[in-house]
């Protein structure tokens, strides 16, 4: 029996009758067509599918749309301001902190919540912040330079 | 993976869950859903309905009572690691609460749970074995109290029922003076204990040891207590780690080795509250 949930996701809200087995990964890609969120391993390791449901990282693949009910959720498309990129996704291309691009919206979406906790993390904070993100091609170096960057960019523009 | 078809009901009292659980369909309350959401998308299990308990505002809080200091069921393990209640009274259980999974799964995951979950390489066993927890349990039948030591029975096995639910935990606030520990070697992928062994000394000697990842089920490792308790050296207590149990092999880590682990982990976590 499908269930009605209403959301808000990335600032709109959505009211959806869902089976309860649907995946919130699932409802975000195939329901809304937001397809920015990536489904990697599917067993709750790689971390490709982290949104933020109600301000913190949480693996997609491994919520139900249905425990999301009531929940302010944002995805990777709603980082951006406009043109204009988050901090974290001007870092992750200026430090070429990606080569495929297959795990790099959880990447941000997990720096996101680490930064938001800690505005000014040390590289092991940062290296910690990520252990729930898989990355198969960097070797996390750029990575790291990627948060870093963002993190002073966050910085700069909070005491500007 | 899409997991079987299912009912889905939002309990908001621990008594609605409960009468949920007593319909006569097969049933399964559902946590953060960090154990139970991938066992059921690899179909390990198809319960007819899951109950969700994590609104129900009785399970949730950190309060320090009477020298207790109680979780209630649902709160996460990020919330337990970051409790200024839990940090000054019993900072390893914050920190072993840190040491779970990763920061999405910490922000999802219960310690409620876990513990009805038990996962034999789960950490919250094992930290609340140490710390002497109290598990409250309520069911169709009223409300008991169950110890850590009497509440884990086996392979992913409690003494829970089918519509039992676990409330709270229970743990009393050590005397000053109180060292603790829980020391971890991670599965680098799952980031579950290959082997974690948390340890409590209390001024007076009385030292609780207890291992997650070793055995079927998390245990208190009586040898090691008794021989560190009653003054031996870390070298000698740690000896005697993971003797006389049946001891997990699988291929991350071989039946020899992790007796080899538990030892070690049983040195590092003495030493840690030597």
């Amino acid at each position: 029996m499908e269930i009605k949930i209403s959301v808000n996701v990335n600032g709109k809200n959505y009211v959806r009758e869902v089976e309860p087995r649907t995946l919130l990964v699932h409802f975000l890609r195939d329901t809304l067509r937001l397809t920015g969120t990536h489904i990697g391993c599917d067993t709750s390791s790689c971390g490709a599918c982290t949104i933020h449901v109600d301000g913190v990282a949480v693996k997609s693949c491994t919520m139900l749309a249905v425990q999301a009910d009531g929940s302010s959720i944002t995805t990777i498309e709603g980082l951006a301001q406009g043109a204009e990129l988050h901090p974290l996704q001007e870092g992750f291309k200026e430090c070429h902190g990606l080569q495929c691009g297959f795990c790099t919206p959880g990447m941000i979406m997990t720096a996101a919540d680490l930064l938001a906790k800690n505005p000014n993390p040390s590289e092991a904070e940062i290296r910690h912040g990520l252990e729930g993100n898989f990355c198969r091609c960097t070797g996390y170096h750029n990575i790291v330079k990627a948060v870093q960057y963002a993190a002073e960019k966050m910085g700069t523009e909070i005491s500007a | 993976m899409i997991p079987h078809s299912f009912d889905y009901k939002r309990a908001s009292s621990v008594e609605e869950a409960i009468e949920i659980l007593q319909n006569g369909s097969y049933a399964k309350v559902l946590g953060g859903g960090h154990s139970l959401v991938p066992a059921l998308k690899l179909r390990l299990n198809a319960p007819e309905t899951l109950v969700d308990v994590t609104r129900i505002e009785s399970l949730k809080g950190i309060t320090i009572e009477e020298g207790t200091l109680i979780i209630g069921a649902a709160n996460t393990h990020h919330e337990i690691a970051t409790s200024a209640e839990v940090q000054n009274s019993l900072s390893f259980l914050a920190d072993g609460a840190s040491a779970i999974g990763d920061v999405q799964v910490r922000n999802k995951g219960t310690i409620g749970g876990s513990i009805a979950h038990a996962d034999p390489s789960a950490d919250w066993p094992a930290l609340l074995l140490a710390a002497n927890a109290q598990i409250v349990i309520q069911g169709a039948d009223g409300t008991k109290t169950v110890a850590a030591q009497d509440f884990f029975t086996g392979f992913f096995s409690t003494v829970l029922e089918e519509s039992d639910i676990i409330t709270q935990i229970r743990i009393p606030i050590p005397p000053a003076g109180t060292k603790s520990t829980y020391q971890k070697f991670v599965q680098p992928a799952s980031r579950f204990a290959i082997v974690g062994c948390a340890a409590v000394k209390e001024p007076s000697g009385t030292t609780r040891v207890a291992f997650a990842g070793v055995s079927d089920y998390a245990f208190r490792d009586e040898a090691v207590e008794s021989a560190s308790s009653s003054g031996a050296s870390v070298e000698e207590a740690a000896s005697k780690a993971a003797e006389g149990v049946s001891i997990m092999s699988d291929h991350y880590a071989s039946e020899d080795y992790r007796k080899h682990l538990a030892k070690v982990y049983a040195r590092r976590a003495l030493v840690e509250v030597s």
